[in-house]
C-alpha cells in the first residue's frame, strides 16, 4: 500500500486535520493511490499530456477595468463578503513579527 | 391541471398564449414543495416571493417558466454555500452567464438545489446541509453531485434545473432519478459564475423532464463567453431543429468494455445493451460493438486530475476574502488552517490532500504527468471510434439508485459508482443520459437511464438519438 507523509501535505494544503482524521484518512488514501498504481500499465512514451480536452488558444482584450466593478458600492459587495473587513480593507491577524 | 406537471416547453406556450402566468406556475410549485419537500430535501433555500425576472418578449423561448438552480452557480445579490459551512453567510456579488442567459430568455430564476459539498460526490449526502432523498425511494439518494436539481425534477416540484458535471455528476442523478441531463461539449457552456471544481472538466447543463427541453434549455445556455476563455466560439445550432429527425442508418457504437465490469446488474445490462439497442434498430439504426482499449483507466485518470484541479481551485477559500472564519484568534497560518479545517467537510478534505500530493514535488511525475497522457490514450480511443460510428450506447450507472449510507464509509467504492460518466468529461466530449427502464429493488420501482455520447459540439446528434429513443417510450 502506498504510504503518504499526511503531515506534511497537509501543511503544504493549509489544512488543519485531527488526529482522529488522519488515522482514517491514511488508510483511504493508500487505497485510492494503489487503486491510480494501474496507470503504471499503459504505455505513455512519446505521449503528450492532455491538460485540456480542446485546443485552445490564449484569448486576448484590453486590459481595461469593468466600469461597474469599480464603483464604491461593488467594492462594498466584496468587501461585505468577507469574515472580518475595515472600509475596503480585508482584515487578517498581524503578520509583521514586533522587534524585541 | 396541476402546471407544476407540464414541461418547460409547455409552459412557455400557455404563458406566451396568455393561458396561464409565471405566478401561476410558481404558485403550484409552491404547494408542490410544501407537499413533498420536507421528505426529498432537494431544496436548500425556496421562496416563492422572491424569484428573479426580466421584461422580456412574448417570443423569448422560455417566456415565464420558473428554473430551479444548483447552488454552486452565482445568483447576483443571493446566498450561495456550494453545500459547504465554508461559503456560510456569502452572498454573490454578480450573475453567472447562465442566468443573465436564462433571465433574457424569459426564463424566472427560483430556488436553490442541494449538491454533495464542492461538487464532491455521487450521492448528494456530504452536503453540509444534509442529504437529498430520491423520490422514487426516500431511502435511497438521488445521485450526485447535482442531486437536489434531479430529484425536484423527479418530484415535480422543479419544472428544469440547472446542474453542473465534473464526473459525471449531472448524468448520474438524472439516471437514479429518472429524468434527462445533458453535459454539453468541454467549452459549449460558459463556466463564468460557475464556482470551479476542476476547471478542465467542468460543464453546466440542464436537468429535464423529456428530451425536448433538454434542447430548449441547452440552445438557451450554449455559445461563446468574454467572460470565460475556456468557452467555444462555435456557433449553436437549433437544438429543437434536430428532433423528430429520424435515425435511419445512424451508427451506434456499443463499447464492449462498458458491459464486462463486475457490479454491472444485469437489469441495466439487459436494459440498454438488448432492449434499447433493439429498439434502435427498429427504427432504422444500425449497431455494433466497438473497443475504448482505455475505459479501464479512466477512474485512475479522473482521481488524480480532478482532486489536482480542486485542490488548487479550493485555495481560495481561506477565511480571509469570503465566506467562514474559524473564530480562533492566532496567527495568519493557523487562520488558513483551522478556517480550512473545520469550514470543509471530510470528502472535500480527503480530495484536496489526495490533490495537493499528486502536486507535490517528487510525485507530481508519477501522478499528474502521467495521468495527463493516458487521459490523452483515452481521448485518443473517442476519436478513433468516431471515426466509425456517430454516437456511442452505454449505461449512465452500473446501478439504480443506492441506498443512503450504503457507500458513505468507503471513498473507493463511491467513485467507482462514475465508472461510465468519467470519461466523457476525459475526453471533453458532450453526453445525455435518457430514462430506459426499472429494476425493482425492495418492492420499489427503480429508475435506470442509459447513456449517448458524441463527438464535440454534436450535441444534435444526441437530441436526434435520445429524442428518438423517448418517442418509443411514451
Amino acid at each position: 500500500m502506498v504510504h503518504i507523509d499526511l503531515k506534511q501535505v497537509a501543511r503544504l494544503a493549509r489544512l488543519h486535520l485531527t488526529e482522529a482524521e488522519m488515522k482514517l484518512l491514511e488508510p483511504q488514501l493508500g487505497q485510492i493511490l494503489s487503486f491510480v498504481e494501474s496507470l503504471k500499465e499503459v504505455k505513455v512514451e512519446g505521449v503528450e499530456p492532455t491538460s485540456h480536452p480542446l485546443s485552445l488558444s490564449n484569448v486576448f482584450r484590453e486590459d481595461q477595468p469593468h466600469v461597474k466593478a469599480v464603483e464604491p458600492e461593488r467594492i462594498q459587495a466584496f468587501i461585505k463578503n468577507s469574515p472580518a473587513s475595515r472600509g475596503s480593507f480585508f482584515e487578517v491577524p498581524k503578520i509583521i513579527e514586533d522587534k524585541s | 391541471m396541476n402546471l407544476s406537471q407540464k414541461t418547460a416547453f409547455e409552459l412557455a406556450e400557455s404563458c406566451r398564449a396568455g393561458k396561464c402566468s409565471s405566478e401561476d406556475i410558481l404558485k403550484d410549485l409552491a404547494r408542490a414543495i410544501e407537499a413533498k419537500d420536507s421528505s426529498i430535501k432537494a431544496y436548500v433555500r425556496f421562496d416563492a416571493k422572491k424569484s428573479l425576472r426580466r421584461t422580456v418578449s412574448k417570443e423569448a423561448p422560455l417566456y415565464g417558466v420558473p428554473i430551479a438552480i444548483k447552488d454552486n452557480i452565482c445568483v447576483e445579490n443571493e446566498a450561495i454555500t456550494c453545500g459547504s459551512k465554508i461559503l456560510q453567510n456569502f452572498v454573490s456579488p454578480y450573475n453567472a452567464t447562465v442566468i443573465e442567459r436564462l433571465l433574457d430568455a424569459g426564463a424566472v430564476i427560483f430556488g436553490r438545489t442541494n449538491m454533495d459539498e464542492f461538487a464532491f460526490g455521487s450521492s448528494c449526502e456530504t452536503s453540509f446541509y444534509g442529504p437529498t432523498r430520491n423520490p422514487h425511494d426516500l431511502g435511497r439518494v438521488p445521485g450526485g453531485s447535482s442531486g437536489g436539481s434531479a430529484a425536484c425534477v423527479a418530484a415535480q416540484t422543479a419544472i428544469a434545473a440547472l446542474g453542473s458535471d465534473t464526473g459525471g455528476s449531472i448524468r448520474q442523478p438524472a439516471s437514479l432519478c429518472g429524468v434527462v441531463g445533458i453535459k454539453p461539449t468541454y467549452g459549449r457552456v460558459s463556466r463564468y459564475g460557475l464556482i470551479a471544481f476542476a476547471s478542465s472538466l467542468d460543464q453546466i447543463g440542464p436537468l429535464t423532464r423529456d428530451v425536448r427541453d433538454s434542447a430548449l434549455l441547452l440552445k438557451v445556455l450554449a455559445g461563446g463567453d468574454p467572460r470565460d476563455s475556456t468557452s467555444a466560439n462555435v456557433p449553436v445550432p437549433d437544438y429543437l431543429s434536430f428532433l423528430g429527425k429520424d435515425i435511419k442508418g445512424m451508427k451506434i457504437g456499443i463499447p464492449k468494455e462498458y458491459f464486462k465490469k463486475e457490479g454491472l446488474s444485469p437489469a441495466v445490462e439487459k436494459a440498454v445493451r438488448q432492449e434499447a439497442a433493439q429498439v434502435l434498430e427498429k427504427q432504422g439504426a444500425r449497431c455494433e460493438e466497438v473497443s475504448l482499449p482505455h475505459t479501464a483507466f479512466a477512474i485512475g485518470v479522473y482521481y488524480i486530475v480532478a482532486p489536482s484541479e480542486a485542490s488548487s481551485n479550493l485555495a481560495r477559500f481561506d477565511g480571509v476574502r469570503f465566506g467562514w472564519r474559524h473564530p480562533s484568534t492566532g496567527n495568519l497560518l493557523e487562520l488558513y488552517e483551522k478556517t480550512r479545517g473545520e469550514g470543509f467537510g471530510s470528502e472535500a478534505k480527503r480530495r484536496i490532500i489526495l490533490g495537493t500530493y499528486s502536486l507535490s514535488s517528487g510525485y507530481y511525475d508519477a501522478y499528474y504527468l502521467r495521468a495527463m497522457k493516458v487521459r490523452t490514450r483515452i481521448k485518443q480511443d473517442f476519436d478513433e471510434v468516431f471515426k466509425k460510428v456517430n454516437v456511442i450506447l452505454t449505461p449512465t450507472s452500473p446501478t439504480p439508485a443506492f441506498k443512503l449510507g450504503e457507500k458513505a464509509t468507503n471513498p473507493l467504492e463511491m467513485y467507482l459508482s462514475d465508472i461510465y460518466t468519467i470519461s466523457a468529461n476525459l475526453a471533453g466530449i458532450p453526453a445525455i443520459s435518457v430514462p430506459c427502464g426499472a429494476e425493482v429493488r425492495d418492492g420499489k420501482s427503480l429508475p435506470i437511464g442509459l447513456q449517448f455520447m458524441a463527438k464535440p459540439f454534436d450535441e444534435g446528434k444526441l437530441f436526434q438519438i435520445a429524442h428518438a429513443f423517448e418517442g418509443t417510450r411514451i
